[in-house]
């Protein structure tokens, strides 16, 4: 943690469209990290977190990274995206970092970074949020499994099937169409979590895999993605502790350093 | 754009109530992304009128040079000699095909998976919405891509169509190929207006749009000064604005344009705020009203300075040789100066990569942005050229693919500021 001028905290908040995530830093590292769901309301789940913060720097990032730099003008808020929040905040974690995935719930990202920690290649998902966190969802539902534990589920398979399909619908259809056929749901389960896999492989491809690569973003909870990307890989993925802090983790960095650069 | 074109309208077979419709969003979307702007130069008062007339007086001089016997010739491609309409006393009207409208119509006689630009033209004709289109006597289409070669086919059922075969290589042959497709395209013109095309005429009408591509030329290069003088979107609008204005009064417009931002130029007056990023675009034309995308990056905290695009560098870099003495002589510098156009329909296509390395360069950009249609595969296939091209030249390059619809806006807004802060 850089040396912080006393008194003066930080914050980050990475409003995503599952999930919200506050850091707030303080000269002693990270003193406070919050996560709350995005809900309908994502102002209001803002408006929450923040009770309590007053005067100090925040830098919002996500997708309601606008909306709130609109809203909370009682602090001082600027934005940045997401790119940069996790290049930061993977940084800054593992200062050897040179690849960042961060899939998210309805975003896929990967980042090349360079020796010094600058972005030097992106690639995210277009419109389509196939194969991303909401994907995993879905399908989690529909096997009727508590998304939580949907990867150490698909874990117990004992047969690698193939399912092609990366658009949630139609993998839905092939999914039901394997459920007829008899095949045990955790089987499928693990089908549904190949294709994001390879979905996902494609694209750090495309930045090119640097070691070592962090893995950030809810969907670095599910252990069974984080096994595939490793098989295919042949390099470990190191995944941090609290893999979706690190986008409101970057945010809050990023604040410190412009209050450094201003003293 | 007031009702008393209506009468106009209904006789051009214009869906009037959808025709309103479609008027009164492109009057919102302007006003949001070019009346919203800061610091605009005097000069754009008059490109802020021929937009708000593009249906309206505009095509009533249309109508009025039709009363006079004269023909109207609409095209889709920068790869149409223009010089030989005008110089068979026609007027050419490059046709826009940049909106959304339509598109439910479209995809009644084309595939889903067909480009935006594609179903555009097609989905104004069918849902009857563009005076351009049905005031023309002749539209002419050309093979530069499959979709556009296949839709002319079937837009050749609703309306006067001809095509020009492109060359796809640039061998000796091709050029061969392309001369006798510009004499093939002299004999219809001709005999579309009813006027034999002479060397007065012809040397008349090069001289005339060569003045048009010098004043382009001149903005280009003035734009190009640092800090950057007027916005991309301006400058996109009045290259835009050049394939359907009248040519003379455009030039002669554009070069007072000029004068104006020669000046700020002199006086180091800038359009954007210090620290605005340069990014220049590359790829797909963009048709009026797409101005999507440049309005996305000029919303970002960076600034458009060049595009190298059909509409933009492709269409104003080369000019006709004035030297030709003789008709065929003008018709063979017509013949070279087409030939040298780097569209991603040619292979090899090494030119366009050289062009924009150089531009990027020029313009002194931190980056450029690749533009391409959905489902355009040679600009698609080519980004990947460019990208490498680029960044051997150590000039990061992000690659954007979209279409004319508004969904995806907020994606495209997180990669372009990433793009933007990974240049800073």
């Amino acid at each position: 943690m850089g040396t912080l001028f006393k008194g003066q905290a930080v914050a980050g908040i990475d409003i995503g469209s599952r999930s919200i995530e506050l850091v707030v830093l303080s000269a002693d590292g990270p003193f406070h990290q919050v996560k709350t769901p995005t809900t309908f309301d994502p102002l209001g789940q803002c408006q929450k977190l923040m009770e309590g913060i007053n005067g100090c720097r925040v830098i919002a990032t996500g997708y309601g990274r606008k909306l709130f730099a609109e809203t909370f003008g009682r602090v001082n808020v600027s934005t940045i995206t997401e790119i940069q929040a996790y290049a930061l905040g993977a940084r800054f974690l593992y200062p050897e970092a040179k690849t960042v995935l961060d899939i998210g719930g309805q975003d896929t990202k990967v980042i090349s970074l360079s020796e010094g920690g600058k972005v030097l290649k992106f690639e995210m998902n277009d419109r389509c949020a196939a194969g991303t966190g909401k994907f995993l969802e879905f399908m989690a539902t529909a096997l009727q499994i508590p998304l939580e534990s949907f990867g150490e589920f698909a874990l117990r398979s004992d047969r690698r099937i193939q399912i092609s399909s990366m658009c949630t619908v139609f993998a839905e259809s092939e999914a039901t169409s394997l459920m007829a056929r008899g095949e045990r749901p955790e089987n499928i389960a693990m089908g549904l979590h190949m294709a994001i896999a390879q979905r996902t492989i494609a694209m750090l491809r495309r930045v090119g895999v640097t070691s070592p690569l962090v893995f950030a973003g809810g969907v670095a909870h599910n252990p069974c993605v984080v096994r595939l990307l490793e098989e295919e890989l042949g390099q470990p993925v190191i995944v941090p502790d609290k893999p979706d802090m690190v986008g409101a983790l970057g945010a809050a960095l990023y604040a410190e350093n412009l209050t450094k650069e201003q003293i | 754009m007031s009702s008393s074109y209506n009468e106009m309208w209904e006789k051009l077979n214009l869906d009037l109530d959808a025709h309103a419709g479609l008027l009164e969003v492109l009057g919102k979307f302007y006003g949001d992304i070019y009346m919203s702007q800061q610091g605009r130069l005097k000069g754009m008062e008059y490109l802020d009128f021929v937009v708000s007339e593009v249906h309206g007086l505009r095509i009533k001089e249309l109508q009025d040079a039709k009363a006079l016997g004269k023909k109207i010739v609409g095209t889709f491609c920068v790869f149409i000699p223009e010089e030989i309409v005008l110089a068979a006393g026609g007027v050419q009207v490059g046709l826009c095909a940049g909106a959304e409208a339509g598109t439910g119509e479209a995809e009644k006689v084309l595939p889903r998976n067909t480009c935006a630009l594609i179903k555009s033209f097609v989905g104004f004709k069918l849902s009857k919405l563009c005076p351009f289109i049905e005031s023309c006597d002749l539209i002419v289409g050309e093979t530069t891509c499959d979709g556009k070669k296949k839709a002319y086919e079937i837009f050749s059922d609703y309306s006067p169509v001809y095509v020009m075969e492109i060359p796809q290589m640039k061998n000796a042959s091709d050029r061969v190929l392309w001369k006798s497709e510009v004499q093939r395209f002299k004999s219809q013109v001709e005999e579309t207006t009813g006027n034999k095309i002479t060397a007065d005429s012809l040397k008349e009408a090069i001289h005339l749009l060569n003045n048009r591509r010098r004043a382009l030329q001149r903005l280009n290069r003035l734009r190009a000064a640092v800090p950057a003088p007027i916005s991309g979107r301006d400058s996109l609008l009045i290259n835009q604005i050049s394939f359907y204005d009248d040519p003379v009064r455009f030039t002669a417009k554009i070069e007072e344009l000029c004068d104006e931002l020669e000046e700020r130029v002199k006086s180091g007056t800038g359009v954007a705020p210090e620290g605005t990023t340069r990014l220049m675009l590359s790829g797909c034309p963009m048709a009026v009203p797409n101005w999507k995308l440049p309005y996305i990056i000029e919303s970002s905290g960076a600034i458009v300075v060049g595009e190298e695009s059909c509409i933009g560098t492709r269409n104003t870099r080369d000019l006709v040789d004035e030297g030709g003495m003789t008709l065929d002589g003008m018709l063979d510098a017509i013949v070279d100066r087409y030939m040298r156009i780097d569209c991603a329909c040619f292979t090899p296509n090494t030119e366009r990569l050289d062009n924009i390395v150089k531009m990027a360069q020029d313009l002194n950009v931190k980056g450029v942005i690749h533009y391409g249609l959905s489902f355009c595969q040679p600009y698609a296939m080519e980004a990947y050229k460019v990208e490498k091209a680029l960044s051997n030249a150590s000039i990061p390059m992000l690659s954007i693919e979209t279409d004319y619809s508004m969904e995806d806006m907020e994606q495209l807004k997180t990669r372009v500021e990433a793009f933007v802060e990974m240049t800073r």
